[in-house]
């Protein structure tokens, strides 16, 4: 029998709420964003949709330790099922989205059960073969997709009957910032469940993590599932934000890309990709457009480079100076 | 008949090229356990030191070819010892960047120093046109990569199987830690290994620069049947991959022949079919 004095109650529960109203703190500020810069609601949103992305790949890479390099798959098969179903007349933004996500998830569901058998390098060309497989079926079946040229006449009614998607961008912006927020939320919650430690455990040693009765490839393959479901989410947001789809949804480029990205912030901390995004999607802005080459050159150094002497990205790199001011003066 | 011939030729000839570049990521990663996504690289650059020598300066095809190799190899054990060998105990995802970023390096400096189109091979006479055998008609150029290839893949199975170097280096694949007890120096047996394996991929790439066209990309677009051919047909083996290499090159051949419509989305079930079957690779022993 526990006893808490009334006082000690209150206290830990007024407590927790400041942390939890501080850490609402920065979505507040990015929501009032369009007040301080007017005009980069579209970019902003761009970078919300890939921010999503990534940490649908940190579920994958980050805590259950699977390493894939066909993330894209996944997205591209949210983005072309919201986009399909809005050229054939289903336009409700909420519904088409919730429709890429339950695609995405089965696919994911499919794709898990036959890749997640395998590890290392076979597991890598799987989750890459899996989505060379969606590209040309995409690319092939044009009457459905539109094909190299993309698919034309995406557009949506207005969210929730209220607000339409205007040139000017708000409400893809809120709309988009708020998936976000959920999502991050939802995984936040996931990955400080028993589910999510189980993750990290069979990341770290799945032979003892099956030894102690945990059952392995069942993880695995749900939270492949959970991660398609995201980024399928993430692939109709972007379809319906920007009202265009294309293969490049479904490219090696993008799964390359999205894996950098992540990695570049740091991979397991949830926050790398709120760091990686932003920062890839500058330098690539401003690289990329006077040569590409630079700009390969410039990724692949650093890459190597933070493999070599930093891993981690860069929040790694934060947590190692913040660690090394804690213990100066320390013996 | 004569339809099936040709594809069954072309698919060979396409298989040996595969086969010849990949073999060498087959044994690195079986010996190293080492993802390395950047063997695609070598076998670019092998094409690009073959080409540049023979539009360039004039050299001869096979010379150049075996200038390639070398010079490649050499490439090969001098990144080993400097990047690779640091990364032989780290996690699979560093290793996945790593190899990576090479790629991304070595893109930008091949479009830098030859621009961004593909590198087109002016072959020698004796390799364009026809060689009819019998009443059959076939590209000089085909029979002499499956010729080529062929020899180049018999003294490979030579040095492996009956060679005292060969054996050094199955006992490694199979168990390093009892091959270096036994006194095998393994990290000398790495370099070497890995050095000959960017040389065949170097071979592979001069050699098919009419098959997989020389250009910045070839890395990235080419990585997956590499990768293909060394999951399907078995880590650390040199006959898995062979088998491999042979039945994506035939597979590829007929289906872009009998139903181009469909591209190559048989190629990707059918490989998703064959691992969930075995998901070892096919020639996997045990």
């Amino acid at each position: 029998m526990t006893t808490f004095s009334t006082s000690t109650v209150v206290r830990s529960l007024t407590s927790s709420a400041i942390i939890r109203l501080f850490k609402l703190l920065p979505w507040l500020a990015v929501a009032a964003l369009p007040l301080a810069l007017p005009g980069y609601e579209p970019l902003a949103t761009q970078v919300f949709v890939m921010i999503l992305f990534a940490l649908s790949l940190d579920l994958l890479v980050g805590y259950a330790g699977i390493v894939t390099l066909g993330h894209a798959g996944l997205f591209g098969m949210g983005a072309y099922t919201a986009g399909i179903l809005s050229v054939h007349g289903i336009t409700d933004p909420i519904v088409t989205a919730l429709c890429g996500v339950t695609l995405a998830a089965v696919t994911g569901l499919v794709f898990g059960l036959a890749m997640l058998r395998t590890k290392g390098l076979t597991l890598l060309m799987l989750t890459m073969a899996s989505a060379f497989l969606l590209y040309e079926v995409a690319n092939k079946a044009t009457g459905l997709t539109g094909g190299e040229d993309g698919l034309q006449g995406v557009s949506f009614t207005p969210l929730l009957g209220l607000f339409g998607f205007d040139f000017r961008g708000r409400t893809a912006f809120f709309y988009s910032l708020a998936a976000l927020f959920l999502v991050f939320t939802f995984v936040q919650v996931l990955i400080n469940s028993p589910f999510g430690w189980s993750l990290r455990g069979i990341r770290e040693n799945d032979a003892r993590m099956a030894a102690i009765g945990c059952p392995i490839m069942r993880r695995r393959i749900i939270v492949y599932a959970i991660a398609s479901a995201l980024a399928g989410l993430a692939g109709a947001l972007q379809a319906q934000t920007t009202q265009f789809v294309a293969l490049h949804s479904l490219s090696f480029e993008l799964s390359g890309n999205i894996l950098i990205m992540l990695i570049l912030g740091g991979s397991g901390r949830l926050y790398g990709a709120f760091v990686g995004v932003p920062a890839f999607m500058f330098a690539q802005d401003q690289l990329a457009k006077q040569d590409p080459a630079n700009w390969f050159l410039g990724l692949g150094l650093i890459l190597i480079a933070m493999v070599m002497l930093a891993p981690g990205g860069i929040i790694g790199i934060a947590e190692r100076i913040v660690l090394a001011i804690k213990m100066r003066g320390r013996p | 008949m004569t339809t099936a011939i040709t594809i069954l030729f072309f698919g060979v000839a396409y298989g040996m090229i595969l086969y010849l570049i990949s073999v060498g990521l087959s044994v690195t990663m079986g010996l190293m356990g080492f993802v390395n996504l950047a063997h695609g690289v070598f076998a670019m650059l092998g094409g690009y030191v073959t080409v540049s020598l023979m539009n360039r300066l004039g050299v001869p095809f096979l010379l150049a070819l075996a200038a390639g190799c070398v010079l490649v190899a050499a490439l090969g054990f001098v990144l080993e010892w400097m990047l690779y060998r640091h990364l032989y105990g780290r996690s699979e995802l560093d290793q996945v960047l790593f190899s990576f970023g090479l790629i991304l390096v070595s893109v930008a400096i091949v479009r830098i120093a030859w621009g961004p189109l593909a590198q087109p091979i002016h072959l020698p006479n004796y390799l364009k046109g026809q060689v009819t055998i019998v009443n059959l008609t076939l590209p000089a150029y085909r029979l002499a990569l499956v010729g080529f290839g062929t020899a180049i893949i018999a003294g490979l199975w030579f040095v492996f199987d009956r060679t005292l170097y060969g054996a050094r280096i199955r006992a490694a694949v199979d168990n390093r830690a009892m091959a270096q007890s036994i006194g095998i120096n393994t990290s000398r047996l790495f370099a070497g290994a890995f050095g000959l394996g960017t040389g065949l991929a170097a071979l592979g790439g001069g050699l098919g620069a009419d098959v997989l066209a020389i250009a910045p990309t070839y890395p990235l677009e080419y990585i997956v049947y590499f990768l293909i051919v060394v999951a399907v047909g078995g880590l650390g083996d040199i006959r898995g991959p062979f088998v491999a290499a042979l039945a994506i090159g035939l597979a590829e051949t007929a289906c872009h022949y009998f139903v181009p419509q469909a591209g190559s989305i048989f190629i990707f079930a059918f490989v998703f079919i064959v691992l969930i079957w075995r998901p070892n690779g096919i020639m996997r022993r045990r």
